[in-house]
């Protein structure tokens, strides 16, 4: 069984179609990326999924329970960190946690006990009893991350967590994230930070339009993007991109002595590379060649989805 | 199991709004202030029956403290973005309808309790089997019954607090007009009559008139039923606009 099915999910806004028609799975364990330019439907896939909004058409499964039969079991299960993901600025960072494990049925011994520990981990030790009124951006959503979890769920939907936020508060979060998921949670998260994505997640799905433009692990997306390899060559003095112009080279592009070049074929690259090398007297200082990054990958899709 | 989980649903989400919303100036406002200023207007130096009256002043104050709370918790979260929040949590709408009711409800009591008390030491009245019986009933009934207004006067809400408490503003004002506080309901004939009979104030006041030893123009066994009617109604009519603008201004 799955930790995540969704089925067909669909959601009109009046005429306009948000998500069309999304399926996916998500195993047990797996940490799984939801990426997209914006407006493209990740918040609405999320809401569904979390049941905040009911789809048009198909059907969520959260660890094999029906979000749209059995809500009230299905959310249980789940923890989330919602894209407007505020806590109550007018209770202290401990009363925020202590009343979201109430909403879970936690007793009081173990809403109190999981309260301190996990506001301790979070950083939020010495000031678990201020409101998070005067916390800051990033403060206030490590209360939320804490929120989140006091339940312990066996799945975990987050929806940008670090936009904004300072470093300090985004490494914290990224590593409880990938703690809990290392320790068997399985977390869906969506991102703008593409190399976040491609450093946390095992697989990740791209959606564009409300559909879904590729679903794989990083890795597979960019093998499948050979056209999208390039190589990186630096010069010693200030070389004009125009002059590489090649069948072999399907972009050129940098400025002064340093120029990537995207090919399909490296080695004719490199040819016509050395060639005017040798044509203009050049020296290379460094050379290097580079598979696709995600976001090589990810712009590639979204233009073509386009 | 998922009767537990509605239960357990109903008292967090009541106890959230406890914490949060009853120290609200708004709630002081309008449960508090504005009901002292509106006996004072009414009642003070005017050499009104204080006996008389009194029972309407108490259903007054009742409903205007249990309606206070509900007009501002939905507005409120949806403005300080925590509604989608909750909704997120294993809560349903008609959870998190109850659970402001009761938080509403529990306001009201705290408050009508002290005012009652207060009263009953001013202006004894007679302690009878209709009294011991008729007046928790009716502090309970009443209390839910309007807090279940407060809830349904702030479904159709977007993020603006101040638009929902315009509006619960002027619905509540009219209601305590047209409620036999004033004028006494079996003084009444006609179209008077007919309306006040479609305002659910009418039958608490009538109840306390029973409860309170001024006798009532209604029979009190009706007076509670409508004000069950009443709550009725409005929970489930809150419960279908609130699932219809759930994400409104989201
Ligand atoms: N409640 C809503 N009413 C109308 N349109 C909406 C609503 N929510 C989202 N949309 C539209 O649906 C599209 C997808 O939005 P969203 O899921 O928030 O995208 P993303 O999270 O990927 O940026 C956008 O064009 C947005 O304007
Ligand atoms: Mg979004």
């Amino acid at each position: 069984m799955p930790a995540i099915e969704a089925n067909g999910l669909t959601k009109l806004f009046g005429e306009f179609k948000a998500v069309d028609d999304v399926s996916f799975e998500v195993p047990k364990g797996q940490f799984f990326g939801l990426l997209g330019p914006n407006g493209a439907g990740k918040t609405t896939t999320i809401r569904m999924m979390i049941g905040v909004l009911r789809p048009d058409q198909g059907n969520v499964r959260i660890m094999g329970v029906s979000m749209d039969r059995e809500p009230l079991l299905a959310k249980e299960k789940l923890g989330v960190i919602p894209e407007i993901g505020n806590v109550y600025p007018d209770l202290t960072a401990r009363e925020n946690l202590e009343l979201f494990g109430r909403f879970y049925g936690l007793t009081k011994r173990t809403r109190m006990e999981r309260a301190s520990a996990l506001l301790e981990e979070l950083g939020l030790g010495a000031r678990s009893d201020e409101k998070i009124k005067r916390f800051s951006k990033g403060m206030k959503q490590r209360v939320s991350i804490g929120c989140a979890i006091i339940h312990q769920p066996q799945v975990l939907f987050l929806d940008e967590p670090t936009e904004g936020l300072d470093v300090q508060s985004r490494r914290m979060i990224v590593e409880k994230v990938n703690g809990m998921n290392k320790a068997g949670c399985t977390v869906v998260l969506t991102t703008h930070n593409i190399e976040e994505a491609n450093r946390l997640c095992h697989r990740v799905c791209i959606i564009n339009h409300g559909k879904i433009v590729a679903l794989d692990t990083p890795e597979r997306l960019r093998s499948t993007f050979e056209g999208a390899r390039s190589v990186e060559v630096t010069f010693d003095r200030v070389v004009e991109c125009g002059l590489f112009f090649d069948q072999c080279i399907t972009r050129a592009e940098g400025e002064g002595n340093k120029l990537r070049f995207y090919t399909s074929d490296p080695d004719e690259a490199m040819n016509k590379i050395m060639q005017v090398r040798d044509d203009l007297g050049l020296t290379i200082i460094s050379l290097n060649t580079l598979a696709p990054s995600l976001e090589d990958v990810f712009v590639k899709l979204t233009e073509m989805s386009a | 199991m998922n009767l537990k989980i509605v239960v357990r649903g109903v008292m967090a989400t009541a106890v959230k709004d406890i914490k949060i919303y009853y120290k609200k100036p708004p709630v002081f406002i309008f449960g508090l202030i504005l009901p002292t200023f509106l006996f004072f207007a009414f009642f003070v130096g005017r050499q009104l029956d204080m006996e008389k009256y009194y029972p309407g002043f108490l259903a007054m104050a009742l409903f205007f403290t249990a309606s206070s709370v509900g007009p501002l918790i939905i507005p409120w979260e949806k403005q300080a973005g925590t509604f989608e929040r909750l909704l997120s949590l294993p809560v349903s709408i008609p959870i998190l309808v109850l659970g402001d009711t009761i938080a509403g409800a529990g306001f009201g009591l705290i408050i009508s309790l002290v005012i009652f008390a207060a009263g009953a030491l001013l202006l004894p009245f007679p302690i009878t089997l209709m009294a011991v019986v008729a007046i928790p009933l009716l502090f309970i009934l009443g209390n839910l019954c309007f807090a279940a207004l407060g809830v349904l006067l702030s479904s159709p809400a977007g993020p603006v607090p101040s638009n929902i408490m315009m509006l619960a503003a002027l619905v509540r004002f009219p209601l305590i007009f047209i409620s036999g506080i004033f004028v006494p309901l079996a003084e009444m004939t006609g179209t008077a009559r007919i309306v006040t009979m479609l305002s659910p104030l009418t039958y608490l006041v009538d109840g306390f008139n029973h409860a309170l030893g001024n006798g009532g123009a209604l029979p009190l066994v009706l007076d509670l039923l409508m004000l069950m009617i009443f709550t009725v109604v409005f929970l489930l009519t809150a419960n279908y606009i609130l699932k219809r603008k759930s994400l409104k201004g989201l």
